[in-house]
């Protein structure tokens, strides 16, 4: 595993843990997560605190055959086991993959992508751009997450790699290029419409779901 | 970051020094020679030979505490007696994932709990992160998992000595999914110590992570 430089800020971790991202956001983390040890320990030692405080607390009486209940279930068959990683995408991803391999759409210049989803809570999508290419320009409507799944990509904030993820907002102009090598994938999340200046016409965009 | 506050701690360990006294109006967990506490040994049990008593055990202890968080957290009694059976049966299906090594029994099976409620209130499930699978053949690492229990102990310790309102409020912002930051807000510089617990714990953590990524 190669040293991961960007990491998930404190805000957006704690929002994660507390169940408040929206959901393109929180696959972002949680594959963040499954790549970043140090994200990970950030996460868990948390809860070390939280397993003190549960300890702390007095306990209220459940029901006289709650017990019973629980323990005559535990033969019942056991939830079906979550679907696993597949190469270069982590479990978190191939899970809102629903399982499947990326079913890539061409959107010029050898630049790939599959959007995930895209509703109310904002898009997730799969990137793929070739070496040397540029990830298309474009103005930000709000928050911007991009981890890196394979080769590199680079900007005016540095150059990131697998692990890495990179946090736009409103603020932000960034132009990221593929670096030479492998193409470059990764895995965006968006909460706002992304507003492409050049590359792809303004009018195509709803074609794209970009 | 200073590590200087844990030195001490662990000199005491090597030494064999008594261990840390903790306050009389908290969990008691007396760390001993042993590197697991009883309910983490309870869960191992669970785990490695799907033992039923040891089960009851966990039941017996938790249940009545996760009752009562999420009673705190605004469930009412009959919903939240429904999740704490959930947490409980997936803490028996779950129990293969459990690492000692990386938590005690009560902060997982609390992030088990909070994660069950937390997805009451989303559309979609919490993404987690992947398991890390343990290489079957792994030695327990003892030096690591007594590392996590005393730090759990510097902890209650750090909540101890605060005022019994402080306490109060941290354990209130608790139970009500405050995050961390703001309970800190609440009470001034206390949690500083908490927090700096918490970091403490996350080398040790990061650490043992990177150990077993390999």
């Amino acid at each position: 595993m190669t040293q991961i430089a960007y990491h998930i800020s404190d805000d957006l971790l704690d929002a994660y843990k507390l169940g408040s991202l929206p959901h393109p956001f929180a696959v972002v983390v949680a594959t963040h997560l499954s790549l970043c040890d140090t994200c990970r320990a950030r996460l868990e030692a948390e809860d070390v605190l939280g397993g003190v405080m549960l300890e702390s607390l007095e306990g209220v009486a459940l029901s006289a055959d709650a017990r019973a209940q629980v323990m005559a279930a535990l033969d019942r068959s056991a939830p079906l086991r979550p679907v696993g990683p597949s190469g270069i995408f982590p479990a978190p991803l191939m899970q809102a993959l629903d399982g499947q391999p990326p079913r890539w759409r061409m959107l010029g210049g050898g630049i790939r992508q599959q959007v995930i989803s895209a509703d109310k809570e904002g898009s997730l999508r799969l990137l793929y751009i070739p070496p040397g290419k540029a990830v298309p320009e474009h103005g930000h409507g709000g928050l911007e997450l991009t981890l890196v799944l394979q080769g590199s990509f680079s900007d005016s904030a540095g150059r990131f790699k697998r692990g890495d993820v990179e946090t736009a907002d409103a603020a932000t102009d960034h132009q990221p290029v593929a670096d030479p090598g492998q193409p470059c994938i990764c895995l965006a999340a968006t909460d706002a419409t992304l507003r492409f200046r050049s590359f792809l016409p303004r009018l195509l965009q709803p074609l794209f779901r970009i | 970051m200073s590590d200087d506050s844990i030195r001490p701690v662990d000199a005491a360990l090597r030494a064999g020094a008594p261990p840390v006294k903790l306050g009389a109006d908290m969990e008691q967990d007396g760390v001993t020679d042993s590197p697991t506490d009883p309910m983490t040994e309870a869960l191992l049990a669970v785990r490695d030979r799907r033992d039923r008593d040891a089960f009851a055990r966990l039941f017996d202890h938790f249940a009545p505490r996760l009752k009562a968080m999420l009673l705190g957290s605004g469930l009412r009694d009959g919903s939240a007696e429904d999740i704490v059976q959930d947490v409980m049966l997936a803490v028996w299906h779950k129990a293969g994932q459990f690492d000692p090594h990386r938590a005690q029994a009560a902060s997982w099976i609390y992030r088990i709990a909070r994660n069950r409620k937390i997805d009451l209130a989303r559309r979609k499930p919490l993404p987690l992160p992947e398991t890390i699978e343990e290489p079957p053949d792994l030695e327990p690492d003892a030096e690591q998992i007594l590392a996590l229990r005393q730090e759990a102990a510097l902890l209650r310790e750090a909540l101890t000595n605060l005022s019994s309102e402080q306490r109060t409020t941290i354990q209130k912002a608790f139970v009500e999914d405050l995050p961390y930051s703001q309970i800190s807000q609440m009470t001034g510089l206390p949690l500083g110590t908490v927090k700096s617990r918490i970091r403490l714990g996350l080398d040790r953590l990061r650490h043992e992570l990177r150990g077993l990524n390999r």
